[in-house]
Order: structure tokens, then sequence, then C-alpha cells
């Protein structure tokens, strides 16, 4: 568990990279019971007027908290978590998208020992979610 | 489009959900967790009974109510328009595997916006003991019909 006293607003707590294919789409799709087509089918995608194929915003949002949960040790110590989702993550049919997660403190509170954290989630060079805060207790 | 007056709308409970270790370790694997977040001895030493659910997977409970609302002709929720806005979980415990929860969904507000709705959906869930456990909160974008 980190110590909160350690801690500088600013500091960048977790940076990770992550891959999605459609594989890990239609995974997500089966474990959290979300069956859209526009998840897996490009022609469904299409149809809509999308550009692709898009993951999940809750695969985003889900796997953008894992390096926090990482950091902390224990997905017991989080409090809140609260996403915008800005711009879609389009997954190709061959190959992968990349999502880069980085983690930084964003405010701390000595009193009450808890933190937030503020997650940058880009993919693609553009921040897919926004006002991604998360509030740990530490 | 969508029905304003169902702002303030209550849906009936849920029934019971049985929050399954393996079903915390699927949804686990599928967010991109890692084993160590999953693993059980390190769950207890931390002073947990059993597994920690992943923060996002109240979002299981929420689809529940939110089945509800798609089905109730008042509500008037044109799902092939909505855009997923915003989400949020607030939690006043962990879930841990073996947590015998329900969930109850009610629409917080109905705005327009430059032709579209938005909708926000508050989801509670209880434990056995109906204690509130964790809020979802999500917001709903509903696009108009010429956007």
């Amino acid at each position: 568990m980190p110590d909160i006293s350690e801690l500088v607003i600013g500091d960048v707590v977790a940076e990770k990279n992550f891959n999605l294919d459609r594989d890990s789409l239609v995974r997500y799709a089966g474990a959290s019971g979300d069956f859209n087509p526009i998840h897996y089918r490009d022609d469904v995608a299409v149809s809509v007027g999308l550009p692709g194929v898009l993951a999940h915003g809750m695969l985003t949002m889900g796997l953008s908290i894992d390096p926090v949960v990482s950091w902390l040790g224990d997905s017991g110590k989080i409090l809140e978590y609260g996403v915008r989702f800005t711009k879609p993550v389009v997954v190709p049919a061959k190959g992968r998208a990349v999502i880069t997660v980085v983690a930084r403190i964003a405010e701390l509170d000595q009193e009450t020992k808890k933190a937030r954290i503020d997650l940058q989630t880009s993919f693609d060079g553009n921040n897919v979610l926004g006002k991604s805060q998360v509030w740990v207790q530490l | 489009m969508v029905n304003p007056n169902i702002q303030g709308k209550r849906y009936p409970r849920s029934a019971t959900y049985l929050v399954g270790r393996e079903k915390i370790r699927e949804f686990a694997r599928a967010t991109f967790a890692t084993e160590e977040s999953i693993d059980l001895v390190a769950a207890e030493a931390a002073g947990h009974r059993d597994l920690v659910a992943p923060p996002t997977f109240p979002i299981v409970l929420q689809e529940f109510g939110l089945k509800l609302v798609i089905a109730d002709p008042e509500a008037g929720l044109d799902f092939s328009r909505v855009v997923h806005g915003e989400q949020k979980f607030v939690f006043k415990r962990p879930i841990v595997a073996g947590d015998l929860l329900t969930s109850e969904l009610s629409v917080a507000s109905v705005k327009s916006l430059g032709g579209n709705h938005m909708v926000v959906f508050d989801t509670e869930i209880f434990d056995e003991s109906n204690s509130l456990v964790c809020t979802a909160i999500s917001t709903l974008v509903v696009r108009g019909e010429d956007a």
C-alpha cells in the first residue's frame, strides 16, 4: 500500500499499454453481457454510421483502472471511479488497437488519507476518456 | 426520443444476484486485470472475505435495470440511438464474492441538449441486509431523429 505522506500532486503512479483486438471485445461481451453487435460485427457497425467496430466504452473504462489497482495492491481501496466517454476506440479486424493509460496524483487529503488519481487514457494520440477520476483510500 | 415524464421514475428491484468468485475472475480477465488482483490468498491477506470484484463490475447489475427501461413503453428509449456518455461508481464498500445483491434503478434526470436527450440513471445496489453497497450513475445520450 502506497504511503500518502510520500506522494506529491502530479506524480505518475502507474503507466501501462493495453493491446485490444477483436478477441478482447468478444471476451468482454461475454463477461459483461453486453452483446451489442457494433462491438464485433463490421457490417452492423458500418450500417449505423460508425467508423468501424468499436471497443465497449465500459471495456476502456475497466482496463483504465487496472494500473491503479495494481499500484494499490487491493481493489477494495477504490471509493469512487467516474469517466466521460469522449472518443471511440476503433478495433480493426486484423491487428490491434493500442491504448495507453497514465495515472497521476491530482488531489491528496492527508487527514482522511484519501487521494484523487486522474487517468489519461489515449488511443491513436487522442484522449478517449475525459474527467477520468478515481478516489482511493490509502 | 425519451419521455421527459419518466424523470423520477423508479423501476422494480432486480432479482437476487449471487456474486461468484469465478465470475469475478472472468470479468477481471476480460478487463485486463492482473492475476494478482484475483488471487484469493492476496484478497484474504488484505482483509477481505473473498475476492473483490473489479471496480467496474457493478455495470453487470446496472444492465438489469436498463433492460427494464428499454422494455418500458412509457420511457420510449430507442436503444439504437443511445451513446454511453458518462459512467460513475460510488462504493460504500467493495463487492466481494459471495455477496447476494439486488439493484434498483431510478431515472435521476432527463434533459434536452441541442436536439439530443441526456438521461441520467442511478442504480443503487444493496446487499443481503439491504445496506447500500454501491451506486452506479450512468448518463446516456439519446441522439435526436436528425442527429
